[in-house]
């Protein structure tokens, strides 16, 4: 048992391993045996120091967080700002969560990246990631976090760009940075108004005395927390900030399991529970974020629903479950949203490495045959099922979970979020139509997940003859990870069992000490007795179907390779090509700005305006003066004389009267 | 009759300079200022300034004129070449002169008592034996120690460190007239 | 009292004239001895003022004197060295024919 004080080492351990492992990419020669230990090493550590954590919490009174100061970082007049960690519930959670998964996204990463020329470089961002990730949930204060919140930032620049020699790889990380920074602006102005409203930024201080100093439902917290979520938006990548998710999956599928399923994208989940009272305080701002997130959560399914890149359907999926966490922190079920992003770290990170052990069997064998090849695309597959039954079966878990198949994790964190959402319709009528959308998401969700299996694993196999041969299962240091995550996605719902089963709601209850500021004001009361068991029996129903309906909409269709699919219509183009969202942006916002920087900015501010008028504009004046000023410097020394003599008269004059 | 030789001599030094600034040879000019400075030297005198206008005699008069007249000499400007302006220069000088002259001629009606008025800018306190009292105690200075102590006291203990430092503007004077001078170091 | 003090604004006067008279000089003359003997002329003329003043503030105005006598001399040596140096360059001592300084 360790005590909250070395929480730090938590931290310190991943930036250790970070150190060394940038060393070691700095030698010429490939140190890939100390890399491979350094690199997974410190975060089972840190996962380590973790547990201690979370098992010293276990006997201290719950309602006072532990407060870790390291040591002051500004100050300036009233504003103290203190490098300080905070130990309570909620960290803890996302402690375990970050380091657990993360663990085993490294360990998983040994198999995947052994043979890349930057494996070093790789798990050098791997490991400083993590710091940053474990920064921002441990943050004491905006601040604090919000030196994790660039940082997750820069490093999934980093990582997504990745493979930079590619011009799209670069380009992807450079959008998902630019995104991010839309977002952060948000919470940099969020952190403004609350400095001058609380005269604080510490959460604790924050959730103390927020309920007195600001008017609840006013439009000075309602303003704090729409600009806290748009940082949300940007950094969770819900509407209109998500377009940057999708392409990010250009950097290794490792990474895309941990940036972009289980730890960074959750970031904005996190932010918005932790500042939950804020937003219990401002219905108006719930609905938004409720709103955003189920709207989110449909849009993205059936984009879903038409993509082949294996890594994109689940892309999308991601964008799509994290619509659902909103969805249930915007409901005030903040310990459900939470609920949530566990099990979607689990079966997201089990499905997007499973993609990965996909992907590195397809690149094996298309490497093997010299092919070129999409080794991503699901058209090329087919038939999997015979040569990797361990990556199928852990994959199956996961999709019945992600589907809401009971007893699987999914399926009571995403009940919850939608008897929430449900019973918030009692106070505000629109809630039921996000319970709506969120029934129809779950459909898509299941049958767009049935249809990635049902082509990658199921039907005749289409990667190629000669291919076929190559196919083989993954590494045991490959498939490890998969069988801790599978387990976990399966039972991983005993952390929050509901009553219905004989459970407690272990996680909402340990939770309370952190939610108890904005359970004052919203509290969401789940529905009881035949309601439930009716709600329940629908979700399950729709998981049911949509799997079904999948699964027969796919495998009864001959699916044709990429290289001979003949080119979509009618609403599939519209699907595959995500509603053009992309051009859209690049039409309304990207070109105007492009067009306003070339043409009036440059062209015309700096070339024009600055360049020409102010700096030659001053070069001209004072050389055109210096010529006039030249033009009474004759030589001639009596002309000289007679300015003086009227100069000395003219000061004459003024002396003598 | 103090007034009478004042006004004599102030005559002799307006003409001579007139006749140095008129003359069309450096030579006459030169030789014209020496006949002003003599006659200013005498004034000297009338002021009770009596060191100042001994000195006048020999250094100005003598060494600096002298070495005026070498120059002239060296350079064989003797001839009587005129080098005066041209008619707009002369517009340009009356002008000029003439205004300088107007109002610089109010000094003329200046006398201790209204000097001491405008100095004291109370009309209770314009009597100038009091205002004045140092000219009284120079005076009396003369007397005890003679006119050299008179000047050599402020001298060399008011004005000690500009006399030591115009010597260094003499040193310097001295080496700047070597450098240019010489045609080759 | 004495009767030098009577002189003062003649004295100053005086200076006054001779001062106008150097500057005529300085504005009609182009040899460049002629110029720098009008430049003592009103130097002269300056003297006359302290002088006549330090009647009634003592000697410090004498002591200026002799300084400003120090400085006429230093420049006239210089300036006379300076004269003989562009004598050499231009074998001319018009200011009409010195006109190094232009811009």
């Amino acid at each position: 048992m360790i005590a909250s004080r070395w929480v730090w080492l938590a931290v310190a351990l991943p930036l250790a391993g970070f150190l060394v492992n940038g060393a070691l990419a700095l030698r010429r020669a490939p140190a890939t045996r100390a890399v491979s230990i350094v690199g997974p090493g410190v975060l089972l550590a840190a996962f380590a120091v973790s547990i201690g954590v979370f098992a010293g919490l276990l006997g201290r009174p719950p309602h006072e967080p532990h407060i870790v100061t390291l040591w002051p970082w500004m100050t300036a007049g009233a504003l103290r700002i203190d490098l300080a960690f905070q130990v309570d519930q909620l960290s803890a959670v996302m402690l375990l969560v970050v380091t657990g998964v993360g663990s085993l996204i490294h360990l998983f990463s040994v198999g995947y990246m052994r043979e890349d020329p930057g494996y070093a470089r790789y798990f050098a961002y791997l490991n400083l990631f993590v710091v940053f990730m474990l920064v921002l949930v441990l943050g004491a204060n905006f601040p604090v976090l919000f030196i994790g919140w660039e940082g997750v930032g820069l490093c999934s620049y980093l990582l997504i760009g990745f493979w930079f020699t590619e011009e799209a790889n670069a380009n992807a990380g450079k959008k998902a940075f630019i995104m991010n920074r839309i977002g952060d602006f948000g919470v940099l102005v969020a952190m403004f108004f609350l400095w001058r409203e609380l005269g604080t930024l510490n959460f604790a201080e924050i959730a103390a005395r927020a309920p007195g100093a600001l008017e609840q439902g006013g439009t000075i917290v309602t303003l704090i927390t729409l600009f806290i979520f748009l940082g949300c938006t940007g950094k969770s990548a819900q509407i209109p900030l998500y377009t940057w998710l999708p392409d990010a999956m250009a950097g290794p599928t490792p990474v895309s399991a941990l940036i972009h399923a289980a730890t960074m994208v959750t970031a904005g989940v996190y932010l918005v529970v932790r500042t939950n009272v804020l937003f219990a305080m401002a219905p108006l701002s719930s609905a938004v974020v409720a709103g955003i997130g189920a709207l989110t959560a449909i849009f993205a399914a059936t984009i879903a629903l038409r993509q082949y890149d294996i890594k994109k359907v689940l892309a999308y999926s991601t964008v799509s479950q994290l619509g659902y966490m909103f969805l249930a922190v915007g409901s005030a079920a903040f310990a459900g949203g939470i609920f949530h992003l566990a099990t979607h770290a689990f079966f997201k990170a089990l499905l997007f490495l499973g993609a990965g052990s996909v992907i590195h069997a397809m690149h094996h064998a298309y490497h093997a045959t010299h092919s070129h090849e999409d080794a991503q695309d699901m058209r090329n597959m087919g038939g999997l099922r015979e040569h990797m039954p361990v990556t199928f079966w852990l994959m199956a878990i996961a999709t019945l979970a992600i589907a809401g198949i009971p007893p699987l994790s999914g399926f009571f964190s995403k009940d919850e979020i939608l008897a929430s959402a449900f019973a918030r319709g009692a106070e505000m009528p629109i809630y039921y139509v996000y319970y709506a959308l969120g029934v129809l998401a779950a459909l898509l969700t299941a049958f767009y997940m049935a249809r990635l299996m049902t082509m990658t694993f199921l039907g005749p196999n289409r990667t190629g003859d000669e291919e076929r041969r190559h196919l083989h299962e993954a590494p045991w240091i490959m498939t490890g990870p998969l069988l801790v995550l599978g387990i976990l996605s399966a039972i991983g719902g005993v952390i929050n069992l509901p009553a219905f089963v004989g459970g407690r709601h272990a996680l909402e209850s340990w939770l309370e000490p952190v939610t108890a500021a904005g359970a004052a004001f919203a509290r969401v009361e789940l529905p009881h007795g035949t309601t439930e068991l009716l709600l329940v029996g629908g979700a399950v129903l729709v998981g049911v179907v949509g799997l079904v309906l999948g699964y027969r909409a796919t495998l009864g269709r001959r699916v044709a390779t990429a290289r001979e699919a003949p080119e979509e219509a009618g609403l599939a183009r519209v699907l595959n090509r995500k509603y053009y969202v992309d051009e859209i942006y690049d039409a309304a916002v990207v070109r105007p700005v492009v067009w306003l920087s070339r043409v009036v900015l440059w062209k015309g501010v700096d070339q024009g305006l600055v360049d020409g008028a102010a700096v030659n504009g001053t070069a001209k004046l004072s050389r055109g003066l210096g010529w006039l000023g030249s033009r009474v410097q004759t030589g001639q020394v009596g002309l000289y004389v007679v300015l003086f003599l009227v100069g000395a008269l003219w000061i004459l004059r003024a002396v003598i009267r | 009759m103090l007034e009478a030789v004042f006004y004599v001599f102030a005559a002799v030094a307006v003409v001579t300079a007139s006749m140095c600034i008129l003359s069309r040879s450096a030579m006459s000019a030169v030789l014209w200022l020496t006949a002003t400075m003599l006659s200013l030297a005498a004034l000297y005198v009338l002021l009770s300034a009596e060191f100042i206008a001994a000195i006048q005699v020999l250094v100005y008069a003598g060494a600096v004129m002298v070495l005026f007249l070498f120059v002239v000499m060296l350079l064989n400007l003797g001839q009587a070449t005129t080098d005066m302006r041209g008619p707009a220069a002369l517009a340009t000088t009356i002008v000029i002169a003439g205004l300088l002259a107007i109002q610089l001629f109010a000094l003329w009606s200046y006398t201790p008592a209204r000097l001491a008025s405008e100095v004291a800018q109370a009309p209770q306190l314009s009597d100038p034996a009091t205002l004045f009292a140092a000219g009284q105690i120079a005076r009396d200075e003369a007397v005890s120690r003679g006119v050299v102590g008179a000047v050599a006291v402020p001298l060399f203990q008011v004005y000690l460190v500009p006399f030591e430092i115009t010597s260094v503007l003499l040193l310097a004077a001295i080496v700047g007239a070597v450098v240019l001078a010489k045609r080759r170091l | 009292m004495t009767d030098g003090m009577a002189l003062l604004g003649p004295a100053l006067g005086l200076s006054a004239i001779l001062f106008s008279i150097g500057v005529a000089g300085v504005l009609l003359r182009r040899n460049v001895i002629v110029l720098f003997v009008c430049i003592e002329l009103m130097l002269n003329a300056v003297n006359l003022s302290f002088v006549a003043l330090a009647q009634l503030h003592g000697a410090s105005g004498q002591v200026m004197v002799f300084f400003v006598m120090t400085v006429a001399a230093a420049e006239a040596a210089v300036g006379l060295a300076i004269i003989l140096a562009i004598f050499r360059h231009h074998q001319s001592v018009d200011l009409q024919n010195i006109n190094l300084l232009r811009g």
